[in-house]
């Protein structure tokens, strides 16, 4: 029996994770490695790349900041409103991120209320990297937040007032006793959220406005190849999505075994 | 350093925690705040330290209202009942956080913090353990470092909150003995937060029994043992037996039979009379209290017997030698030897 589900879900997970992944870089390698180079070179693909990493660059450290205030608020103060406010940093998980996408072309598009005086102001959002950005960083938010709380709540806030009884401010006490003691969940934390920041593609879809070596990221490139009939090239991108799902795959299963204890993860999902 | 608690009140969400209390806390002493779990121990050890700021009322620090002051403004060293030691660093990190922590013009230089801490260390009997971390001590060890890492800072008050309730009876008595040489050597004002009276009785100057977020009584130990302020300091504090009694006449009265105990200037009404097993005599008279043996145990070196009296089966408990010819009897009769009456509120 025991060996019977093993044995479907392993076949399980060859069907569906491991064939895949196998075809992406059976794909991109099809006409030989110069190829693969080649368009991975090619100055669209350099642009994708770059305007991937840029994003991913800025969304994550900021949610990163909002994801510790945010878990920090929660977790060490009681305060009204504090069950919606978890509610509400859930959502971008709960709606589909076309639908972030959208509400984000509502709210800066040429109809909206916003959208004439950013024009007059020759602000540009949408169709510009600003509303890729935003795009990114809303749905990413959850993940550093969502790792955070557990760990803190658990913490208590025990730890932070032996350090201020012991005459340390605010700063350092951040520093030295608070960020040291949630260091490996926050990082668990980035790991997902810069995954999810590269690879993500409704939410920026829609609000990128898809230009050419101006506004496409990796995956929006990708489709675009591949809708074209670039196989290759496609796939030689998507090879490198693929490559850094693996790599967060990795570090994430040495965060767990090594830290396991310090993550609230593994505890509790 | 001398602390007032000056009519504080504490209120969280509108519950009061602690409804006008007011301490006075000499310099130099050893002081237990007791009583049971909710009466307001560490909320008002967590107000004196400035983790939690008083509804109304003030707190002085010597002269100075520190009562708006901030937790690092008031100097104080707060061991907290479950160490709060920051497990990322070494047993010396620790206890020099507190230093290093410093502004740079008053902050020792590095070779002196270490030279303090190792010192302090030394205080604690824990030299040699400089390097491990918080989890490879015992709870004992954990303690004594959450102690030294308080004093490294030089406190003006040391306040500790249940500083041994979660050890073992045997390591508890051994820390308590070993905190008040602590303290006599440093001669810091410490306040500590128990729930344990034996604790209590045995380890401080004075003490303050607390109840309902109302101080009850505060005293030296032999004040609030021999002669305690009210009903519930009476109950809490040691063992004791309740009767409910009736003084007429100059004398003592339970279920309409004189006992045969002169009430010295009490006046006539109804109370309760309160005792404690080891405070009566076993005597053959007919005006005395008497009880039928509802079963005995063994406390310590003597044997507690459980009587049941009067018409309502009131529980009274006695102590007796071992060897006392009266354990092997069914019915006792006894007489309070020192007692309290406690009038009933009109
Ligand atoms: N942060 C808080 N929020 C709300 N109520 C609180 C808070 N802290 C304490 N209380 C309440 O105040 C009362 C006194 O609590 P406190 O912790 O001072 O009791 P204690 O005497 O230390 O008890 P224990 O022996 O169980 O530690 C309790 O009824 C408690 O529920
Ligand atoms: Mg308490």
């Amino acid at each position: 029996m025991q060996w019977l589900l093993i044995a479907i879900s392993l076949a399980f997970m060859g069907l569906f994770l491991v064939m895949p992944l196998y075809a992406v870089f059976h794909e991109a390698l099809r006409q030989g490695v110069g190829v693969f180079f080649q368009s991975l070179q090619s100055r669209d693909a350099q642009s994708a790349i770059r305007l991937t990493l840029l994003v991913a660059a800025i969304a994550v450290p900021l949610n990163v900041v909002f994801g510790i205030c945010a878990a920090w608020a929660i977790a060490k103060y009681e305060f009204k409103g504090k069950a919606f406010l978890i509610t509400l940093i859930d959502l971008p998980f709960s709606v589909s991120p076309v639908i972030s996408g959208l509400v984000y072309v509502l709210l800066f598009g040429s109809g909206s209320l916003l959208g004439p005086w950013l024009r007059a102001n020759g602000v540009e959002i949408l169709f510009a990297v600003p509303g890729i950005v935003l795009a990114t960083i809303f749905v990413t938010f959850p993940f550093v937040a969502r790792e955070l709380i557990p760990l803190m709540q658990d913490q208590g806030t025990g730890d932070e007032e032996a350090a201020i009884s012991l005459g340390a401010n605010g700063w350092q006490t951040f520093f030295r006793v608070t960020l040291p003691n949630i260091k490996w969940g926050l990082l668990y934390g980035v790991l997902l959220c810069n995954a999810r920041a590269m690879g993500e593609f409704g939410a920026v879809a829609v609000v990128s406005g898809k230009i050419r070596g101006q506004t496409t990221t990796m995956p929006l490139q990708v489709e675009m190849l591949y809708n074209e009939y670039n196989g290759t090239a496609a796939f030689a991108l998507a090879s490198l999505l693929a490559l850094l799902a693996l790599v967060t795959l990795v570090l994430k299963s040495i965060l767990e075994w090594r830290f396991g204890d310090e993550l609230a993860a593994s505890g509790r999902h | 350093m001398q602390v007032s608690v000056k009519n504080v009140r504490k209120e969280f969400d509108r519950f009061p925690a602690l409804h006008d209390v007011s301490l006075d806390i000499v310099s130099g002493e050893l002081i237990a705040l007791l009583g049971p779990s909710g009466s307001g121990k560490t909320t008002l050890l967590r107000l004196i330290a400035g983790l939690e700021y008083p509804t109304s009322g003030a707190i002085y620090f010597g002269d100075e209202d520190a009562s708006h002051k901030s937790v690092q403004e008031r100097n104080v060293g707060f061991v907290f009942q479950h160490y709060a030691l920051f497990r990322h660093m070494t047993i010396l990190e620790n206890v020099s956080f507190g230093l290093k922590v410093r502004p740079r013009e008053t902050r020792p230089a590095a070779a002196e913090i270490r030279r303090k801490a190792l010192e302090l260390l030394d205080l604690v009997q824990l030299s040699g353990l400089e390097k491990r971390y918080p989890n490879q001590l015992s709870g004992g060890q954990r303690q004594r470092v959450a102690l030294a890492r308080a004093l490294a800072i030089e406190p003006r008050v040391l306040l500790l909150d249940e500083p041994f309730g979660a050890l073992d009876a045997q390591v508890r008595r051994e820390l308590r003995k070993w905190l008040r040489e602590i303290h006599d050597r440093t001669g810091h004002t410490t306040v500590f937060v128990t729930h344990d009276q034996e604790e209590a009785l045995e380890l401080s100057d004075r003490l303050c029994v607390m109840s309902q977020g109302r101080i009850e009584q505060v005293g030296t130990p032999d004040d609030v043992y021999d002669r305690p302020a009210s009903p519930f300091v009476f109950g809490f504090i040691g063992e004791s037996s309740e009767l409910p009694a009736t003084v007429e006449n100059g004398e003592f009265w339970v279920d309409g039979r004189a006992i045969g105990v002169a009430a010295t200037d009490q006046a006539p009404g109804k109370g309760k009379l309160y005792f404690r097993p080891h405070d009566v005599d076993l005597v053959e008279a007919d005006a005395a209290l008497a009880g039928v043996v509802a079963g005995h145990r063994r406390v310590g070196g003597t044997r507690r017997v459980e009587l049941s009296v009067g018409g309502d089966h009131r529980k009274v408990e006695l102590d007796l030698p071992f060897d006392h010819p009266a354990g092997e009897k069914t019915r006792l009769a006894f007489r309070p030897r020192r007692w309290r009456f406690f009038p009933e509120a009109v």
